[in-house]
């Protein structure tokens, strides 16, 4: 029972070691080495890369970005709430904010065309989590976070707010279209 | 120093136990067992919530029960049983006197006071700001204030257990390096050290913001520090229940480490590199350089993975030696096959160590890489993660633990080993698939700490795909049969500090023996007798390598497919 008993060596670390150690040792830190170069290497021939384009805001600043986002490109609205369905050029700055317990607006973008995407939380902390593509991004309060996207598929997506948020949580589903 | 305290040998393990380190102890473990059983409890609310079919409770209700699951097991459970773990390790093993036992019982105080302070508040029902209670959500100020005083508790234990390692070698009642045990607890109190001032940083600001004594706490500042906190803990709990399976190696097999070097090397690589985990939870935040995201979210080039991959070897590699040396030499698994799998405490054990390796540290990992972390981050494959982690690892071993223990340290018999072995298969299976159904949804994006997947009320509303569904209904039913497996654990515990047999005391002297030095280890004795001691374990170290390289490969393929980000 050595484990609970001090080393029968004194000088243990002087001890050899066996070579199913010594072998499992160099297996194990060339594949650690491996997933480190991994991520490195992804940032250089990656496409799925997530930006850390930050700057801070204020919920009063950022919704007048999107406000006057939504009144130029505003193309329709739904839903009962009239929530704006906005469809801004390719290439340009997209505003999307959450807030307790909604998204706003409902982005309509172009397949294949790159959008600088700037998201933020009104709040308390939010999640984008953009349903089915499996996209999960953290929206914290007062950083305005721009990711640049690209979609690669058309159709109907949901955001999904995926960080605990208070009691109307389950509400909070937002919409996004790729034409 | 004239000392009044006595010690007390166990006639069935042999361990020597003070009089004042075994009491600590009882009452740590005890508590701790109450906190796992109110965790389990409120677990069941969890559950049959989730199950969407059934979505028991109301929203308010739900999201407070998953506050108080999250702190009550993570947190309190698991604490409780790691400073009787410390006290175990110091005094027990060193067969010293537990140094300062009134700061001890302070400690003790504390920490009971600090829980049920912090419990009340979330069961007042306006602190359901889960676990991580990240600002500005704001709780009761007492829920902040109980989780401070319980901090201050365990920090004050740490210190004790610090301690006592002085008064053992004051007292010489070991002579050369602590037991490989001991080390691995010393780890596990100096990450807790980190982690609990970490927590201080973060918790006292945030308890004055609640007071109104502070205007603001940055909410990033709060996530990356709070972080520090919460996953440190979390590797307190490794380096502990990494600490308990060289121990039961060693008490269910006389297995000695196949070398002392490298599991130490192994432990002191999590000092060096597991604290700056704080990381792995900041990935899809804004704000945090891509740098220093990928630097700390690896361990600084996966040192600490590569400690934890170590020791998955090391373990049962050195179970495998010494049943090689019994005579179960035949081919590559026959040790494995006769190994004691009707011990509970073995069987726990083992189901631990590959649960832990396969399910919780090859998910971990994956949530860990930076890239990967954007299909994955916030889903419920977290808490599928976790729970392989936390439970089948950490918890479970813990269970194994004691069945141990109560004959040893609670003088008890059993009331029924085999119901305790039913015990450890229920639950240690039931939480596998638990884990494998929850990562299973999240792959497909199902949300954690989610009321309701169908989004009722929602203008919106998103509609998962089936096979999410029917792995949320697999997280209620197979959830119930691991609560049946907790409940049962409960029961045996309880019931055998109730009505099982007494056992003998054991002869009890003033003065403590010393504690003997381990014989040599028979694995390569000098640089010319290198052998390949272990090839099962060799075996099963490489089918776990291949299932890691294909999963983190499947994944990354996974993560091609996406959106373009840049």
């Amino acid at each position: 029972m050595s484990a609970i008993l001090p080393p029968s060596e004194r000088l243990w670390y002087k001890h050899p070691i066996d070579r199913v150690e010594g072998t499992w040792i160099a297996i194990a830190l060339l594949w650690c080495l491996i997933m480190f170069f991994m991520m490195i290497g992804w940032h250089i021939w990656g496409k799925q890369n997530l930006s850390t384009e930050t700057y801070r805001t204020t919920p009063d600043k950022f919704m007048a970005k999107t406000q006057a986002m939504v009144d130029q490109y505003k193309v329709r609205e739904e839903t009962d709430e009239k929530i704006p369905v906005v469809a801004p050029p390719p290439g340009s700055d997209v505003y999307l904010l959450a807030r307790l317990w909604s998204f706003y607006p409902i982005l309509e973008l172009e397949k294949g065309k790159t959008y600088r995407l700037h998201l933020t939380a009104m709040d308390y902390n939010h999640g984008f989590s953009l349903q089915p593509a499996n996209i999960n991004i953290q929206m914290v309060p007062g950083f305005e976070h721009v990711v640049t996207v690209t979609p690669n598929q058309s159709g109907s997506f949901s955001v999904v707010c995926n960080e605990y948020c208070g009691i109307g949580h389950h509400k909070m589903v937002g919409r996004l279209y790729v034409k | 120093m004239a000392n009044a305290t006595t010690y007390r040998t166990c006639p069935r393990s042999g361990l020597q136990f003070e009089d004042q380190a075994e009491k600590l102890m009882k009452a740590n473990a005890f508590v701790a067992v109450v906190w796992l059983l109110i965790g389990g409890l409120l677990a069941i609310g969890v559950v049959l919530t989730r199950w969407p079919a059934l979505r028991w409770l109301e929203a308010d209700t739900f999201y407070m029960v998953l506050t108080a699951h999250g702190i009550n097991m993570l947190i309190f459970w698991i604490i409780f049983f790691e400073v009787a773990v410390l006290y175990f390790a110091s005094s027990t093993l060193l067969r010293c006197r537990l140094a300062t036992p009134r700061l001890a019982w302070l400690a003790f105080a504390l920490m009971v006071i600090g829980s049920v302070v912090n419990n009340i508040a979330v069961f007042r029902g306006s602190s359901s700001v889960m676990m991580t209670s990240y600002v500005p959500m704001m709780a009761e100020p007492n829920f902040y204030l109980g989780l401070i005083l319980f901090a201050v508790g365990a920090l004050i234990a740490c210190f004790v257990f610090f301690g006592t390692l002085v008064v053992a070698r004051r007292d010489r009642t070991y002579t050369g390096s602590v037991p490989l045990v001991t080390f691995g607890a010393i780890t596990a109190a100096i990450i807790a050290v980190f982690t609990i001032v970490s927590g201080a940083i973060i918790l006292i600001p945030t308890w004055l913001l609640s007071l109104g004594v502070v205007k603001q706490v940055d909410p990033l500042v709060y996530r990356t520090i709070w972080w520090a906190f919460g996953h440190s803990s979390q590797q307190i709990n490794v380096a502990a229940h990494i600490s308990i399976w060289y121990l039961v190696a060693a008490v269910a097999f006389g297995a000695k480490p196949m070398s002392e070097r490298v599991s130490r090397m192994a432990f002191l690589l999590y000092i060096l590199f597991l604290q700056i985990a704080s990381a792995h939870h900041l990935l899809a935040d804004p704000g945090l350089s891509t740098g220093w995201k990928v630097v700390n979210t690896s361990y600084f080039m996966y040192f600490a993975v590569l400690a934890s991959m170590l020791h998955g070897l090391t373990i049962p590699g050195a179970m495998e030696v010494a049943q090689r040396q019994k005579g179960f030499t035949k081919g590559l698994f026959e040790w494995l096959r006769k190994a004691p799998w009707g011990n509970p405490t073995f069987a726990g054990v083992f189901m631990s160590i590959i649960g832990f390796g396969f399910l919780g540290g090859i998910s971990g990992v994956m949530m860990g890489t930076e890239q990967l972390n954007m299909i994955i981050h916030n889903t419920i494959y977290v808490p599928g993660h976790f729970h392989a982690t936390v439970v089948v690892g950490t918890t479970l071993t813990f269970m194994a633990l004691t069945y141990y223990l109560v004959p040893v340290l609670f003088r008890r018999e059993l009331i029924s080993p085999k119901l305790a072995l039913w015990q450890v298969y229920l639950f240690g299976l039931s939480m596998y698939a638990f884990c494998l159904v929850m990562m299973g949804a999240g792959t497909l994006g199902v949300s954690r700490r989610h009321w309701d997947m169908a989004f009722s009320g929602a203008a919106l509303a998103y509609e998962w795909p089936g096979a999410a569904y029917l792995m949320m209904a697999g997280v209620g039913v197979i959830g119930v049969a691991a609560i049946v497996g907790g409940a049962l654990f409960v029961y045996l515990v309880v019931g055998s500090l109730l009505w099982g047999k007494r056992l003998d005391t054991g002869s009890v002297s003033p003065q403590f023996t010393p504690v003997p030095r381990a014989a040599p280890t028979t694995v390569a004795q000098s640089y010319g007798s290198m052998g390949f001691a272990a090839p099962g374990t060799f075996t099963l170290a490489m089918v776990f390598l291949v299932a890691f390289v294909l999963y983190y490969f499947i994944n990354w393929k996974y993560l091609s497919t996406l959106w373009g980000l840049s």
